[in-house]
């Protein structure tokens, strides 16, 4: 089963620990953060598990169709208060426990003071099952 | 000499090597490395004899591996070069090979990864395209099992219920990438059928053969997904379904029943009946409470309730959904299907509704998507 680990700059519940961006951590407190991730990764890798990981860039704009021969629309850059993606994680695990373990772990990353950041995550199972056939039953 | 013959050797020559004193892991991994050679040649030059030529160069791979790891650590080669082949017969070696594969220990998703590549002969690469992984995520999966089950004595005796699970998980996961899986899943069935005497494996057999008939109706245009009673039966492949019952009943004559031959049985009267009003529902329901019986799985419970529902008006599938927990998956999606037919479009459309936002694939969700849409729009 594959679920999507979401990472969000903003947006999400409440964050349980109050650190500053990332930009303003000292080097090897960023380091060791990049280092937690990259370690993540290799471990779900050699575990069978990693399926995919991508950064996404804090810029970007909505956009949308404006009709016939017109240029769609652009919308951006995002609002301070809106709910923004930093990245994702794909997973492919034997259960719904083993992805909320996982992301339990990543959510651990260290911080500032090399302190875990209890980063909340979202956890999304993909729409990937296969159609069984008892559905063909009915 | 094609693809699908060259895999059948597979499970026969990491036998041999397992015989000649190579350890299981090394083995596989060295009758992969001597497929992927043969896939890359056999096109331009086919040996003459297929068989020979991949436990040749496997075995010549093996040593090479083994001495390569020898000469790292520094320790003699202790496997002889060319020893005698025993006295076991190849078939018992690839029946081993089923156990071991699809061992209790193992994970589902691992057990049907090593099931693929050492007893069907799939490449790592295909596995990995056909579950949407990485190749490098499917290749570490699959030296995990193998690690995993490497201490296990080799000689006990196995268990035949994970053997078919796997090969009904396989056989669920259908057509992705460029193996068929379904297809991949009946050959493995067949074979094992010939290397066991076990009425649950010819069950399984039939089953999948009785659903592999109704593929080709099983999906409409753009993928969708067309509930039975909707499908075109003059597309079903009828000789599949002559042979699955054929099959399924010399299994049912051997008087032991299992939930495999009892869920043939009822796809067979599926298969049976040129309509879904002429279908035997009455029989059905007796099928689905020996599956439950046998099993006690809420899954079934739920399914007979839809075919109660079809045997005895909608009121008394409702009443035997009563006994189902609302926590099974597609509980929503049967109770709607039954409402409506109850006459209450209202309650369904919002039960089918509901059900597509559980559903777990994107042709079950959008299917239900349009049930709910369709209940709305019918004039009340």
């Amino acid at each position: 089963m594959k679920y999507l680990l979401l990472k969000h700059y903003r947006g999400g519940p409440t964050p349980v620990v109050d650190f500053p961006p990332l930009d303003r951590w000292e080097p090897k407190e960023v380091d060791a953060h990049i280092q937690f991730m990259q370690d993540f990764a290799a471990r779900l890798q050699e575990s069978g598990e990693f399926v995919d990981g991508q950064a996404l860039a804090p810029e970007g704009a909505f956009v949308r169709y404006d009709g016939e021969g017109r240029p769609p629309v652009t919308d951006g850059p995002f609002a301070e208060t809106k709910d923004l993606i930093a990245g994702w994680m794909v997973i492919d695990v034997e259960s719904w426990d083993r992805a909320v373990e996982l992301a339990g772990e990543l959510s651990a990353a260290p911080g500032p003071g090399g302190k875990p950041i209890y980063e909340w995550l979202e956890v999304r199972p993909f729409l990937s099952a296969p159609p069984t056939v008892t559905v063909d039953c009915h | 000499m094609n693809e699908s013959l060259l895999r059948e050797l597979v499970p026969a020559v990491i036998g041999v090597l397992v015989r000649r004193g190579a350890d299981f892991a090394s083995a596989e991994d060295a009758v992969q490395d001597a497929l992927i050679r043969a896939l890359e040649r056999w096109a331009d030059d086919p040996p003459r004899d297929p068989k020979a030529w991949l436990t040749t160069v496997a075995w010549r791979k093996f040593l090479d591996a083994t001495r390569a790891d020898a000469s790292r650590r520094g320790r003699e080669l202790a496997v002889d070069a060319e020893p005698p082949a025993g006295p076991v017969p190849a078939s018992d070696d690839t029946l081993r090979l089923y156990f071991l594969c699809a061992h209790p220990t193992l994970a589902p998703s691992s057990a049907v990864a090593l099931t693929l590549r050492a007893v069907g002969g799939l490449t790592t690469r295909q596995i990995a395209t056909a579950y949407l992984v990485p190749e490098s995520t499917m290749a570490q999966r699959i030296s995990r099992a193998k690690r995993r089950i490497a201490q296990l004595p080799l000689d006990q005796p196995g268990d035949l219920g994970t053997v078919l699970r796997v090969l009904y998980l396989v056989f669920n996961e259908g057509y992705s990438g460029d193996v068929d899986l379904a297809a991949e899943a009946i050959r493995l069935a067949r074979q094992l059928v010939a290397l066991t005497d076990e009425p649950e494996v010819s069950g399984l057999l039939a089953l999948m053969l009785l659903h592999h008939a109704r593929r080709a109706s099983r999906t409409g245009p753009g993928g969708r997904l067309m509930p039975l009673a909707e499908q075109d039966r003059s597309r079903w492949d009828t000789v599949l379904i002559s042979e699955a019952v054929v099959i399924l009943q010399a299994a049912l004559a051997r008087d032991e029943l299992g939930e495999y031959q009892a869920q043939a049985a009822i796809a067979a009267l599926h298969a049976d009946a040129r309509s879904t009003a002429e279908t035997d529902w009455v029989q059905i329901v007796e099928w689905y409470d020996e599956l439950l019986r046998l099993t006690g799985s809420p899954v079934v419970r739920l399914n007979r309730a839809v075919a109660v529902g079809e045997a005895d008006g909608p009121g008394a599938g409702l009443a035997a959904l009563a006994d189902v927990s609302p926590s099974v998956p597609r509980h929503a999606a049967v109770s709607a299907y039954l409402h409506e037919r109850a006459g209450d479009p209202e309650l369904a459309a919002e039960l089918y509704a509901e059900a597509s936002r559980a559903a777990s694939s994107v042709a079950e969700r959008d299917h239900l998507t349009r049930e709910a849409a369709r209940v709305r729009r019918r004039p009340g």
